[in-house]
């Protein structure tokens, strides 16, 4: 809300010598937040003064223009009282009149300079000035000419434009509706503003008293629109202009000057806050009649759309239908012309929530609509009415038509009791009885006190009050939230950060120390990027949450998998020229479940257990993922040497850091999934639960992400790891007699895994075997084609003895037959 | 070594001489001296101190002496042999000496190469400040409350005292779920996390809930559709809105810096009444000079704003099933990157969500 400061000042007194800074700065600390102060003439610079036009001579032009040769008294604003020589391209003066003119060295709205120069065969020195060049209205039709008597030639013409104006933009808050006007913000000002004084209401107007003479009005719907109020004035005189002061008035506050029928309706819905519309009155059919609307019935509003109506939206119609959306625009059929003699004014006081649900419905944003979905006094319909048959009689030459037409009367106020030392509770000030009353009864309300319990009944203009802590807010903020003390509560012992949260900090911390750098992608997702992992059409991760207004068409989609947008990053940066990147992300990822939806449950207690979990089984499974993606080299060439590609096995031994981290241990076996390579992706698994893939990505994938081949990710179920992390790690105990180690080469086919083998010698081994770690994957023509020698370290250690020779041969030979019985394999001579 | 071997028949044996004895102790020393490294020195130790060298073929037949030859013989020769071996340690130990700082020398590398074999992580900053964040609440004895973002319309709207026609759903522009009948949204904010405290558990109440919330915010320098957030919500007999500043004081202190502290302005919340909009002191200037060109940070106001906070309002308390006639509290809320920003001096807050490793790299694993 943006309100010249002479306006507010019309309405309320303040201290002398209280600046604009002073007085937003006190507003803005009882809840009126100064948004910005502008002052309309704040981009010109330099003389800019009154002038009189001495001479002007009209020379005709090869380009068939005519130009006028002026010389302009402009005082000793020039510095040598001479008259100034001035080109000028309007006709609209003569000499004797009063000009604005800008000299040599100003600066007009734009960065345009001006300066002496010659032009038409003449030394041009400065300008006379339209509006619009200097912003102050679209008229370039001509130059301003000033009224006689507005300055002496030479004086500074900002004040005599009023371009000294300071024009100040609050923020309103949705509580705070009765500050979108300034007989709100004036108010504010006398309520807030210490020393101020002397508020005069401009909605506080006798007026005549209603009757049965005036247009016919019927309301059908009292709780829709309890008061209707119209008026009407003939002889209206379309061509009237806009008094300037009501333009300029308009112009600051950002709402566009057009007729003067309109400007009226906007002037005085600025100065009460009472969104008014105006009809042809000669164009309407009939009595008025505002009812619901019928399904399907249709209405062109005045910004030319037609627009089907709903039975919940309020219309005002006559013999001819609809002719208005109540309360949030009106008609084109009956709207104000340039023809229009005869003026209806309706005043009407409307239903904020059906205001709100027609604007959303219908997407409508007016500045009537604004005030009335938030809230209008509703007891100022007659007052505003009457305000504008003024004005439109005054300025407009209009003629008041016998008759009030006033349907309904404003609802009663609720009144809101409370105890007297609840201000006091709820701030922790010690606020007693007797300020609680004086502050109340300055925001407007009546106020009575019953020994500890105080009634309150709000003011019409502040239908937002409703509840006692309400009140309490109207208290403190009065009081002054700058005198709160600072006292911290007493929180009983913490328990600290639970299991899963200090878990999930020990990943990241895993991770970034083992090289892997975070990012954080947005969690949207389409089919485009699923299409580019190669993602089978009966993948899981093919059903997705959609969003009903995604951001961007090409992710509409709430992502079932990090991988997308971690490979694309990981794309950006090689593409920026980043030779090896090695990222992880943890999210959660979205998996839809077929669900009847939430309901929507009752606010008036709290929901039953049973309503609550049906609220959460509503939701979409939400697991917590960890996603990897590295390119380029995994140990960096240097000096040292060459450096180490990143493969399959980065992936892979990342993931299991991170279940190490958690005390759990993952195994391993093929899998062929997308976006991996089908003979390079590991399937990890804790005991026998799958967790997630990881391996090498498929070639077309680091194609499509811009990524180098042999590019690696991995993906899994952080959730599942961290549900089954170690909690409470038992000591180990270690046999000090000496261990015996073995070394045992099998040769397998190149098909069986060497997890396989691993498993079995294992088992074979028995309880002596304290571990075995393959150390050589070996090939070559003896061996023949298809077959690899898998070379393992096997170390025995029993508990309580030193083992014999023929200890360990024989398990070593227990866990070679067991290996050889399951996987084929043979040992190597 | 048992009796004389009477059945020994002596025969003369020449090198028990006390000259022989000298000489041969000479000789030894002489060799030791001379030998310029460990290996020579080896040699020198097989020649003269050896099984066959000469004192020790001579200690030898000391047994075949006579008794009173015998005790004399053994003195000199014993003396002899230990000189030698003194001298061969001597010499072992300079010669250890030189060869180990002759090592030491050839062994000089140029310690200025770069040792960047592995490469280097970092988590990223939001983590970092959230979890930042985070510890200052546990350290005040909070707790730290999550949700998740896809949540039900009724607890990120209706439970706070957002009914469906309330003018501020305007405010908040939503993303909504297909179908929308099914009123799920992505959360706004983290409050439903604290309508999920409230309904599954009972005061006292003191958690922070940082996460993630959406909003359909186009991306730009200022705005982005994801961003994080940071709410606290108290809840316990007698709370008052000093606890809240108190609270939001300690927060900014631990944050921004000793002395930092915050200011209210009366504003408005649905979910919070009385509300106020939380500024915090410019911790770059202090607000000590307030001049428009002289701190970027707060643009010379001295205060930044921060978030917005309140008293719970009594109709969110019954909702969510929290007597209000025993219980009142407060609840806050700011946004992490918002505070991250200025904060680390970030004007533009892109770099938080495109994932260039040259930014989450720059941070580390603290800040």
């Amino acid at each position: 809300m943006k309100a010249p400061k002479s306006w507010i000042l019309e309405y309320v007194d303040v201290p002398d010598g209280t600046t604009t800074d002073e007085l937003t700065a006190r507003l803005t600390l009882t809840g009126l937040k100064l948004e910005a102060i502008e002052s309309a003439g704040a981009d010109i610079s330099g003389p800019l003064v009154v002038g009189r036009v001495l001479t002007m001579e009209p020379e005709p032009q090869k380009n068939g223009k005519t130009i006028n040769w002026c010389t302009v008294d402009v005082g000793d604003a020039n510095g040598t009282g001479e008259p100034q020589g001035i080109v000028c391209g309007a006709h609209n003066f003569e000499p004797g009149d009063l000009v604005v003119t800008v000299l040599p060295g100003g600066v007009l709205p734009g960065g345009f300079e001006i300066s002496a120069r010659k032009t038409y065969g003449h030394v041009s020195a400065g300008m006379i000035c339209s509006a619009r060049e200097l912003n102050l209205g679209e008229d370039h039709d001509g130059i301003i000419v000033l009224p006689e008597g507005a300055g002496e030639p030479g004086q500074d013409a900002r004040g005599v434009l009023g371009l000294d104006e300071e024009v100040i933009e609050f923020e309103v808050n949705p509580d705070r509706a009765y500050a979108l006007s300034l007989r709100g913000i004036a108010r504010e000002v006398a309520v807030s503003v210490a020393g101020a004084s002397g508020f005069a209401d401009p909605a506080l107007r006798d007026t005549p008293a209603a009757d049965d003479a005036g247009y016919p009005v019927r309301v059908e719907d009292p709780s829709g629109c309890p008061v209707f109020v119209a008026r009407t004035v003939s002889g209206f005189d379309p061509s009237a202009p806009t008094p300037d002061f009501i333009a300029q008035r308009l112009t600051a506050s950002g709402m566009r000057p057009i007729s003067l029928a309109v400007d009226v309706t906007n002037y005085v819905m600025l100065e009460t806050g009472r969104p008014i519309h105006g009809y042809d009155a000669d164009k309407l059919q009939g009595p008025i009649v505002v009812r619901r609307a019928t399904d399907g019935e249709q209405l062109t509003t005045l910004d030319g759309t037609r627009r089907t109506m709903s039975v919940e939206d309020l219309v005002v119609t006559d013999d001819s239908g609809p002719i208005g959306l109540g309360g949030v625009m009106g008609g084109e059929s009956t709207e104000i012309s340039e023809t229009t003699t005869r003026v209806l004014v309706e005043s009407a006081h409307w239903d904020a929530v059906s205001m709100f649900r027609t604007g959303r419905r219908h997407k409508i944003t007016s500045e009537a609509g604004k005030r009335n979905e938030r809230g209008v006094d509703p007891t100022i319909c007659e007052a505003a009415a009457d305000r504008v048959v003024e004005l439109l009689t005054t300025y407009g030459g209009a003629t008041v038509e016998p008759g009030v037409t006033v349907v309904g009367a404003p609802p009663a106020q609720p009144r809101v009791s409370m105890a007297t030392d609840l201000p006091a509770r709820v701030s922790g000030l010690p606020i007693d009885t007797d300020t609680v009353v004086a502050h109340l009864e300055a925001v407007g309300c009546g106020v009575t006190v019953d020994g500890a319990t105080l009634t309150a009944t709000p003011p019409p203009w502040r239908p937002d009050v409703t509840d006692p802590h309400d009140l309490v807010e109207e208290v403190v903020r009065l009081v002054g939230y700058d005198t709160i003390p600072s006292v911290l509560p007493p929180a009983p012992g913490g328990r600290g950060l639970t299991r899963p949260q200090q878990l999930r900090r020990r990943i990241g911390r895993t991770l970034a120390g083992a090289g892997w750098v975070e990012v954080v992608d947005f969690p949207f997702v389409g089919e485009g990027d699923l299409d580019a992992l190669g993602l089978e059409a009966d993948d899981p991760r093919r059903t997705v949450l959609r969003l009903s207004n995604p951001l961007s068409h090409e992710a509409p989609a709430m992502t079932t998998t990090l991988l997308p947008a971690l490979l694309r990053t990981a794309g950006r940066n090689v593409g920026l020229g980043a030779g090896s990147v090695a990222l992880f992300e943890t999210a959660t990822v979205t998996l839809p479940r077929a669900t009847e939806g939430a309901p929507i449950l009752p606010v008036d207690r709290r929901p039953t257990d049973a309503e609550l979990d049906s609220l959460l089984e509503a939701l979409p499974e939400q697991p917590l993922h960890l996603g990897l993606v590295a390119a380029g080299e995994a140990d960096p060439s240097g000096w040292w040497g060459e450096g180490r590609p990143v493969e399959w096995s980065d992936a892979v031994e990342a993931v299991r850091q991170v279940a190490d981290a958690l005390g759990l241990e993952l195994t391993t076996r093929p899998a062929a999934l997308a976006p991996w390579h089908p003979g390079r992706c590991a399937e990890l698994l804790l005991g026998g639960t799958s967790v997630g893939h990881a391996g090498e990505l498929h070639p077309r994938v680091c194609t499509t992400f811009g990524l180098p081949a042999r590019s690696v990710a991995a993906e899994v179920d952080l959730d599942v790891l961290i549900e089954h992390a170690v909690h409470l790690r038992q000591a180990p105990t270690f046999s000090t007699f000496p261990a015996a180690k073995e070394d045992v080469a099998l040769v397998v086919d190149e098909s069986v895994a060497a997890a396989d083998v691993e498993a079995a010698l294992r088992e074979g081994a028995g309880e002596l075997l304290e571990s075995i770690r393959l150390f050589d994957v070996y090939r070559s023509e003896q061996l023949g084609e298809g077959r690899k020698s898998l070379a393992f370290a096997l170390r025995f250690r029993a508990p309580d003895r030193t083992l014999t020779d023929e200890d360990t041969t024989s398990a070593r030979e227990a866990a070679v037959a067991l290996a050889a019985e399951r996987t084929g394999a043979s040992q190597r001579a | 070594m048992s009796g004389p071997n009477t059945e020994y028949d002596p025969v003369e044996v020449t090198p028990l001489q006390a000259e022989q004895v000298a000489e041969a102790r000479d000789a030894a020393i002489a060799a030791i001296e001379a030998a310029a490294d460990l290996e020579a020195l080896k040699q020198v130790r097989l020649e003269h101190a050896g099984d066959r060298s000469p004192l020790a073929l001579a200690n030898r037949e000391i047994g075949a002496l006579p008794p009173q030859a015998r005790k004399e013989a053994g003195q000199r020769v014993g003396q002899a042999r230990g000189a030698i071996n003194q001298a061969i340690a001597a010499r072992q130990a300079v010669l250890e000496a030189e060869h180990e700082e002759r090592m030491l020398v050839e062994e000089t590398v140029d310690v200025t190469l770069p040792t960047d074999r592995r490469r280097r992580g970092g988590r990223h900053p939001i983590t970092l400040q959230s979890e930042l964040i985070a510890d200052i609440f546990v350290a005040m004895g909070w707790e730290i409350a999550e949700g998740p973002v896809v949540e039900a319309e009724w607890l990120n709207f209706d439970a706070l005292n957002l009914g469906p026609d309330h003018p501020a759903r305007t405010m908040q522009d939503t993303f909504w779920t297909e179908p929308a009948d099914r009123h799920v949204v992505l959360r706004t904010q983290t409050s439903p996390v604290q309508a999920r405290t409230m309904l599954t558990r009972t005061p006292p109440i003191y958690v922070a809930c940082p996460g993630r919330v959406f909003r359909t915010d186009e991306y730009d320098a200022t705005h982005s559709p994801m961003f994080h957030q940071v709410e606290g919500l108290v809840v316990d007999e007698g709370i008052t809105m000093a606890h809240l500043k108190g609270s939001l004081d300690h927060l900014a202190a631990q944050l921004f810096g000793e002395g930092i502290d915050t200011r209210f302005r009366p504003s408005y919340f649905p979910f919070t009444e009385p509300s106020a909009e939380v500024d915090v002191r410019c911790f770059v200037c202090r607000g000590v000079d307030a001049d428009a060109d002289a701190c970027r940070t707060c643009r010379g106001e001295g205060w930044i704003e921060w978030g917005g906070c309140g008293v719970v309002n009594p109709r969110v308390l019954v909702a969510c099933g929290v007597d209000p006639e025993r219980y009142s509290g407060f609840a806050f809320g700011m946004g992490i990157d918002r505070s991250f920003m200025f904060r680390h001096n970030l004007e533009d807050l892109r770099p938080l969500f495109e994932g260039d490793v040259r930014f989450s790299a720059a941070f580390g694993t603290e800040i």
